[in-house]
């Protein structure tokens, strides 16, 4: 995300009316901004600062602020929840991100051609994305069912003798969310990859074909290396979004059975709101900031060797 | 980065009309139809064979929209049935005119509304404008200011909701809808593709104004915007869809049953009511169709505002 500077006409020589004329600039522009910003300052940025502060804090809803240093992340790295939360949203985040990449890459490529009618299955496919997702969550859950829904008895019919007690087995609970959730998203991030692929040159693939490419050796060598930017962006957009569920889970399973599904956010959500513990939830907070940042950075970084 | 949405956008006029400059005209293709070579017959069988896999692959992806709609007219009993019912034996209109006396969903649908159409409005306009100061303007700070912006953006939300909420609550904001307009109206998110688009309209247009003697805000109503319509839909459409499918704000801030929107309402219908799966199909349907006919009419805008705004410009 650049921010270039705009070329601008040549500045009047004179430097008296250079600088009146640079305030009337700062002044148009703040009144441009303004009506955004104020609302942007007062219920997002500051939140995000005071949310710094108030982890190294003991604060809850019937005592006044206090300043307790690291006493939150210890209490936070001895706690059981804690750790059960954090492994599942990796745990989900494992399935989510890589499953939900490759079936958009692939439902792009087969839907970048000409045809007639493409528009139709393209906007088909994007369709659940913006679905309600409590409607997605409550659909998804009854296909779920473990007796008669639908999906086991689909498994069934093809010979699978004990199929899975998905949302209601604490093992099968969580695929059962990642499955959902990768049929919901991966429409969104099929647009993405259509709109990297149209971007590469078709005379790459020409050339490739002159060379005697296969098609297979042409999708590594030509259509993945042009895709990395495209796959740059969607896999820091979809890690990112991983450690952020918590919708899909509270409709889905509201973090059960048992603790299986449990994920960060419930548990910020639990602590702060829920239990009025907000020292000890923004600690929570931080640590889930952290690692969207790690993991940000650390693609970043890759990206830049490999463009090197 | 504009030219993959302006792409986008092509193919999709090209697949509705069938342009020249898409597919072979029908004259064409009959010319060749007469001689095909070997070629030309195999790149056909290619394309009835995607034409069948991207068939399948719809129908398959579409079994949830299917099940949800056939289930919603049927009776309890039937919902969940050895073997599967795709077609209901009987069609139970009735549950589509029940629903509005089980739970109070005229009353959610207007909630929702009411909140998608403010935070729409408010996000379009300010967002507009922060844009336009942003792209337009030059002046110092503004590209730390807009730093602080995208850098929030990439802040996850559930690490500011805490503060957020303890905010909400010292101004005695909650359990009412000013809360939620208040922190969705002024999104980092809506300057950002705003800008982006901006970003794309030269600036010898603005400076023809400037000499023209319109001032800046002439400049931003009359020049920009009509320019930037694409770009306004793209935005008003994704703000009113997230609005109308957002769970977890109202979930935080809103208590009251009389303040529920749509989602809270089916949500809260499916913890009371768990074996009526078919009028919990009804209620997904319900509210699903306000976004499904917003989404046809704008799919367009839709799909280039994320290749706009998913792109880094």
């Amino acid at each position: 995300m650049t921010t270039e500077t705009i070329p601008q006409a040549p500045a009047p020589v004179q430097s008296r009316g250079n600088r009146k004329q640079a305030r009337r600039n700062t002044l148009i522009g703040w009144t441009f901004i303004l009506p955004n910003f104020l609302g942007f300052l007062a219920f997002t940025l500051i939140p995000v600062v005071a949310a710094f502060a108030l982890s190294f804090m003991e604060w809850s809803s019937f005592s006044a602020p206090k300043w307790i240093g690291l006493a939150n992340f210890e209490r936070m790295f001895a706690s059981d929840s804690f750790w059960i939360a954090l492994r599942n949203t990796v745990v989900y985040a494992l399935g989510h991100v890589p499953l939900t990449m490759a079936l958009a890459l692939l439902l792009a490529m087969l839907l970048n051609r000409k045809l007639k009618g493409i528009g139709f299955f393209r906007v088909a496919i994007f369709f659940p994305y913006i679905t309600s997702l409590v409607a997605v969550a409550v659909v998804w859950n009854m296909l779920f069912s473990p007796d008669s829904g639908p999906i086991n008895q689909f498994l069934g019919a093809i010979g699978i003798a004990n199929p899975p007690g998905w949302t209601s087995s604490s093992d099968w609970a969580m695929p059962a969310v990642i499955i959902t959730s990768v049929w919901r998203d991966m429409g969104y991030y099929m647009v993405l990859y259509l709109a990297g692929l149209q971007a590469i040159p078709t005379e790459l693939y020409e050339a490739a074909e002159v060379d005697g490419a296969s098609a297979w050796q042409r999708f590594w060598n030509v259509t993945i290396p042009s895709l990395r930017p495209t796959t740059f962006f969607v896999v820091v957009m979809l890690t990112v979004s991983s450690f952020k569920v918590f919708d899909l889970i509270v409709v889905m399973t509201n973090g059960g059975p048992g603790r299986s599904t449990t994920v960060l956010s419930q548990l910020i959500y639990q602590e702060g709101i829920g239990e009025g513990k907000f020292g000890y939830s923004s600690a929570i907070s931080l640590v889930l900031f952290i690692i969207v940042l790690t993991v940000t950075v650390l693609q970043f970084k890759i990206q830049q060797r490999r463009e090197r | 980065m504009t030219n993959m949405a302006e792409d986008l956008k092509a193919t999709h006029v090209t697949d509705a009309a069938s342009s020249p400059s898409g597919a072979p005209s029908a004259e064409d293709r009959r010319r060749t139809d007469r001689k095909r070579s070997p070629r030309e017959q195999k790149k056909r069988t290619a394309n009835m064979v995607i034409y069948g896999v991207l068939v399948v692959l719809v129908v398959a992806l579409m079994v949830p929209f299917i099940w949800m709609l056939s289930s919603s007219l049927k009776e309890n009993n039937q919902v969940l049935t050895v073997p599967i019912q795709w077609i209901p034996q009987e069609f139970v209109w009735s549950n589509y005119t029940d629903i509005w006396t089980r739970i109070p969903m005229m009353g959610y649908l207007q909630n929702s509304l009411y909140l998608a159409v403010i935070i729409t409005c408010l996000q379009v306009l300010t967002g507009s404008l922060a844009a336009y100061g942003f792209s337009k303007v030059r002046f110092p700070g503004r590209d730390v200011l807009f730093l602080a912006y995208i850098g929030t953006i990439a802040v996850p939300w559930q690490a500011y909701m805490v503060p957020q909420y303890i905010m909400m609550q010292n101004l005695g904001l909650t359990n009412s809808f000013n809360a939620l307009i208040l922190l969705q109206a002024f999104g980092a998110f809506g300057v950002f593709l705003m800008r982006q688009y901006y970003m794309t309209i030269p600036d010898e247009l603005c400076e023809a104004a400037r000499i023209d003697g319109l001032s800046e805000y002439g400049i931003w109503a009359r020049v920009i915007l009509p320019l930037s319509k694409p770009a306004l839909a793209s935005l008003a459409l994704l703000t009113f869809v997230n609005t109308w499918n957002d769970y977890m704000g109202p979930f935080i801030y809103l208590t009251s049953n009389r303040l529920w929107t749509v989602q809270l309402g089916l949500r809260s219908f499916v913890g009371q009511f768990d074996a009526e799966y078919a009028m919990i199909m009804t209620g997904s349907v319900i509210s699903v169709i306000p976004i499904l006919i917003i989404f046809l009419i704008g799919q367009r805008y839709f799909i280039q505002g994320i290749a706009t705004s998913g792109m880094k410009g």
